[in-house]
């Protein structure tokens, strides 16, 4: 069987999701949680299935294909149709997205069984999956906006999905706000595609771009276009200036922070970035701040995490840095690794943030790792999950963050556009990395358990349904059997990339990136490769210690540390203060702009005030009018008489005329 | 013969006294005298260019307003009457019901 024969499974693999997603939606109310799970599951289940079979036929060798769906859009020579397109990128994409997407489905029976809106949140999920599919299974760049806007309008639905809440609610809109600002800049990239290129057909488009000259100095379109895709995919994927909104999202339910914020929606600008790389290859200068964006928001980041007390807050500081590394990849040609972290990066934090919410879930909502503690005693398999997902991402061989983080560290050192400056930052970044995941892992599961007391009114739902939430409890299988999962893949993940394996799989899609490795790699020493592999352990090593004698070892001396620092730390804290900073100069502008000058003046000012003043005017005529009215028969006589002797007058001037 | 411009004359004069009585008198019954003035001014210069364009349409149309004049004094008549029993006056500034 040929692989192109399948092409027709491509376009159900999204609308799998989208059929599950409205009958849940239309019909959800009215059904049972059994039945609503049932069609979510099976749905999503279909779609990995499909993608796993897809995978099954398609070797590295294999020529991308494509399947036409429908016409969409015939504009003169410029079209843009529902074509669906699979090559070794996108098919990267599509199991990770429809594996881990799976799973979390799977957890979120578990975790989100006892909520009202269980139906909703199933429907919700489902279609994001929809949306989501189609942005990696795109051919066209506005087909991946339509997949691009979905996942943002499900992120937000998500986001606010406890909508009772005023902070879930203003976290929602900030995401979309933010996201919008970034989606500008993806459009008006897509608008100069249009006009120079004429199509926005992947193969069409790059095979425009392929033979134009690199734009070494000054700021040319394919320059233009590469920074303004990146204004986008910041948007997405939570870069600098663009992130602050990613960790309010942590006010949505935990299998969507999982899910959305950490596994796959907020890859989406990683995977546009890879997917436009032939624009950015030929665009150095615009792939230099990529790097350098990339880079700032790791450390950035990292360094927010440290002083986190929210274990969701944490994770998501992670996420933002984890995404800084893997465009800090893409910002050093090194495509593949980006996508290969971006890989691992789903498997281990979809674990962290599966098994926080199973720890979330265990000690009855509690978010704040300070009333924690103790954990590994009372939940020993989310202990044993967690544990591997924090060792993956602080980079200890042989875990999957080891292989993919050092990839990512030897192509910013060795690559052509990379540089030592790189490579140092990202060194001091899986150091903090390092540090505080194993701050969080202590401060969860080790020591005493620092939670409240039971409180006693709540005995008697406990016999109901096993919610005992006076002492911690290990969370129900349907829960813990993702986490174990991901947590296999969070070992084995990092292996497909030994030897350049993973690489080598997609060097289809990045040929010219995969000719430039190869060059790099034989120029540079292997010496050299090792030594900076055993300097990034070591800085993995070095946060662990840190953090063991920090929580463990002398636990009162990071209360020493944050009153030396003073400033310092409460800036940290703070988180530098940016949101302030933000609202200082964007949003209290934007309100008091819009209440003085649009509100008050233009809206008060000039609509109101023409329709009240002219009622107004009518009035006070009419008033002094009215008076000619008075009742008096004489006078009226009198007016008729005054015409008529006017009329008489008239004729009588025109006669003598 | 007499000009046609002496009954207008005459005509135009007859209706501004009429007019005149209109707007000065108080008491209804010269106000209505008044009317009847009007009435009869016009109803000259019909009769006047009847003659001189020896067209029977003037003189019909005096016919008819005759007629409505006369209803017309009927029923004013009665209202007059019916006004004075009710207030006890026949000055019109003091029939002032509808005024504001």
């Amino acid at each position: 069987m040929t692989p192109q024969s399948l092409s027709p499974l491509l376009c159900t693999i999204p609308l799998l999701p989208l059929a599950g997603a409205a009958i849940n939606g239309f019909f959800g109310r009215q059904s049972s949680k059994k039945a609503i799970s049932t069609i979510a599951l099976t749905f999503c289940g279909a779609a990995f299935a499909m993608a796993l079979f897809i995978a099954a036929n398609f070797s590295s060798a294999s020529a991308p294909y494509s399947f036409p769906l429908a016409h969409w859009i015939r504009s003169g020579a410029f079209t843009v149709d529902f074509d669906f397109y699979l090559d070794q990128l996108s098919l990267v994409m599509l199991l990770v997205v429809s594996g881990v997407g799976f799973l979390i489905h799977i957890y979120s029976v578990g975790y989100m069984w006892d909520d009202d809106g269980y139906y909703r949140f199933m429907s919700y999920l489902n279609l994001f999956m929809f949306f989501m599919l189609t942005l990696v299974l795109a051919k066209n760049y506005l087909m991946m906006f339509i997949g691009w806007e979905g996942v943002g309008l499900a992120s937000y639905l998500l986001i606010g999905f406890w909508f009772t809440k005023d902070s879930a609610a203003a976290a929602g809109k900030k995401a979309f706000i933010d996201n919008r600002i970034g989606d500008f800049g993806f459009l008006i990239a897509l608008f100069l595609m249009i006009k120079h290129f004429g199509s926005l057909d992947f193969p069409t488009l790059f095979h425009a771009v392929a033979p134009l000259a690199q734009e070494t100095s000054g700021i040319g379109l394919l320059t233009a276009i590469g920074l303004l895709l990146m204004v986008g995919a910041a948007g997405k994927s939570a870069q600098i200036p663009l992130y602050v909104w990613l960790p309010d999202a942590m006010e949505g339910p935990t299998p969507v922070s999982a899910l959305i914020h950490a596994a796959t929606m907020v890859t989406a600008g990683v995977y546009m970035v890879a997917r436009s790389h032939v624009i950015f290859e030929h665009a150095p200068n615009a792939m230099l701040v990529v790097a350098i964006i990339g880079t700032l928001t790791a450390l950035f980041a990292a360094t927010i995490g440290i002083a986190q007390t929210d274990i969701k807050k944490v994770l998501a500081y992670s996420t933002v840095s984890q995404l800084g590394y893997m465009f800090m990849a893409c910002g050093v040609a090194a495509f593949s690794a980006g996508i290969f972290h971006l890989m691992t990066h789903a498997f281990f934090k979809g674990l962290l943030f599966l098994a926080a919410g199973s720890v979330i879930h265990g000690v009855g909502g509690e978010q704040d790792m300070r009333k924690m503690g103790g954990l590994r005693v009372y939940m020993p398999w989310t202990f044993l999950t967690m544990s591997i997902a924090t060792f993956a991402i602080a980079g200890f061989p042989p875990l999957a963050g080891f292989f993919s983080k050092d990839e990512i560290l030897w192509k910013a050192y060795s690559s052509e556009y990379g540089s030592w400056v790189f490579w140092l930052l990202g060194v001091i970044t899986a150091f903090i990395t390092s540090f505080y995941m194993f701050r969080l892992w202590f401060m969860t599961f080790f020591g005493d358990y620092r939670g409240a007391p039971p409180p006693d009114s709540h005995g008697h739902k406990a016999d109901a349904h096993g919610h005992d939430h006076g002492e911690p409890h290990e969370s129900p299988w349907v829960m813990l059997g993702p986490l174990a999962i991901l947590a296999i893949l969070s070992v084995v993940g990092g292996w497909v990339g030994i030897g350049g394996r993973f690489e080598h799989f997609l060097a289809p899609v990045f040929q010219s990136g995969g000719d430039l490795a190869k060059e790099t790699a034989e120029t540079a020493s292997k010496a050299t490769e090792y030594i900076l592999m055993a300097v990034s352990v070591a800085a993995a090593l070095l946060g662990f210690l840190l953090a063991w004698t920090l929580y463990i070892n002398r636990p009162k001396l990071p209360a020493l540390i944050a009153d030396g620092l003073g400033g310092l730390y409460q800036a940290v804290v703070h988180k530098y203060y940016i949101d302030e900073l933000y609202a200082l100069l964007f949003v209290k502008p934007l309100i008091e702009g819009s209440t003085t000058i649009l509100w008050h003046g233009i809206d008060q000012g000039v609509i109101d005030a023409t329709v009240n003043n002219s009622a107004e005017a009518a009035r006070n005529v009419s008033d002094e009018v009215r008076h000619m009215q008075s009742g008096n028969l004489r006078s009226y006589a009198g007016w008729v008489a005054a015409g008529g002797a006017v009329v008489i007058a008239y004729m009588v001037w025109m006669g003598i005329r | 013969m007499v000009p046609l411009s002496y009954y207008l004359v005459l005509s135009g004069i007859l209706f501004a006294c009429g007019v005149l009585g209109f707007l000065i008198k108080r008491n209804i019954i010269t106000i209505f005298m008044s009317i009847e003035l009007m009435l009869n001014g016009v109803n000259l210069s019909f009769v006047a260019f009847a003659a001189q364009w020896h067209s029977l349409s003037g003189q019909i149309f005096v016919f008819f307003v005759m007629v409505v004049a006369a209803a017309e004094a009927a029923v004013g008549l009665a209202i007059i009457i019916a006004v004075y029993r009710t207030r006890e006056t026949l000055n019109v500034d003091q029939v002032n019901l509808l005024k504001l």
